[in-house]
């Protein structure tokens, strides 16, 4: 149990990670409002993003930019770049999904004039 | 010190999140959100990820703000809702157990910054020294983006397109 702990503690990104992805998950369950699980949503979404960047961290080392062109290269001294491309593409992806759903949330309140599920649902029977 | 910096950023990024979740007028929520997105921006460029740090202060707390904000003016800004039924018994029962599940599963991860873990020891220094060679560009992240996956950036421009149909189809609906 003890080690468990300590191994949570020094990875305090992860726990970080945790606790923001259960929260949002948590609020995308329970809450009644369309725009609240919406925020739920963008949270898990950045929660997992947080995670793969953190992941590509190393020590002492800097942003995947070549410092010098000729010299020969020491890859520890440049952090991990094929996570960083690949949440480039998730986060690109991820507003643009977030788009399309807010667009939804909107086209719902015209039909019918609300945001909370319990009404819409009341309207539909 | 940089320890010290890196857990003050993580805290202010879950006292914003907090605040996004639990303030009820769903106005200042947003605003918050933005905040949360900024200083997640700030804690990837702190751990050397300066593109995704652009990036998400760029789309996610710009656009991303934005979006929900014009939302917000079409339609209620308000949580109608002022007090919750109780919530679901399977969702008090499952999350804290995944969540005990992922944090258990936290002693068989890599160590944090380690360079030899094993996302950071297979593929990746192959990237970072052959990149200039072949496309000639120093930025690593750029190179691979660009070059080695251009199709997939490609196709993400398709996806992004579908996005802007399905929410022009979505809205001139309502106008009509």
């Amino acid at each position: 149990m003890d080690d468990v702990l300590t191994a949570v503690l020094q990875r305090h990104n992860f726990l970080t990670f945790v606790i923001i992805f259960l929260w949002g998950f948590y609020i995308m369950l329970t809450r009644y409002n369309l725009v609240k699980k919406l925020v739920g949503m963008y949270l898990v979404q950045t929660s997992v993003i947080f995670f793969l960047v953190t992941i590509s961290a190393k020590r002492g080392a800097t942003a995947p930019i070549l410092l010098s062109t000729t010299a020969p290269i020491d890859p520890s001294a440049y952090a991990n770049p094929l996570p960083h491309v690949l949440t480039l593409t998730a986060i690109v992806v991820g507003v643009a999904t977030l788009g399309v759903a807010l667009a939804l949330c909107s086209a719902i309140y015209q039909t019918y004039g609300s945001l909370d599920e319990e009404e819409i649902l009341k309207k539909l029977e | 010190m940089t320890i010290a910096v890196e857990i003050v950023l993580l805290i202010l990024l879950l006292v914003t999140a907090a605040g996004a979740i639990l303030v009820k007028d769903l106005m200042s929520a947003i605003l918050l959100l933005g905040t949360y997105s900024f200083f997640l921006s700030l804690v990837w460029a702190w751990l050397g990820a300066v593109d995704v740090a652009f990036v998400e202060a760029v789309v996610g707390a710009g656009l991303a703000t934005v979006l929900f904000l014009v939302t917000l003016f079409g339609t209620a800004p308000k949580d109608s809702r002022l007090r919750r039924p109780p919530p679901p018994i399977a969702a008090l029962f499952a999350l804290p157990l995944l969540g005990i599940l992922l944090l258990y599963a936290a002693n068989d991860l890599p160590e944090f910054g380690d360079p030899n873990s094993p996302a950071s020891s297979h593929i990746s220094p192959i990237y970072l020294e052959n990149s200039f060679q072949d496309s000639h560009t120093p930025n690593v992240v750029t190179s691979v983006l660009m070059d080695y996956r251009s199709l997939d950036t490609m196709v993400e421009t398709v996806v992004i397109f579908t996005a802007g149909i399905a929410c022009a189809l979505l809205l001139r609906r309502k106008a009509s």
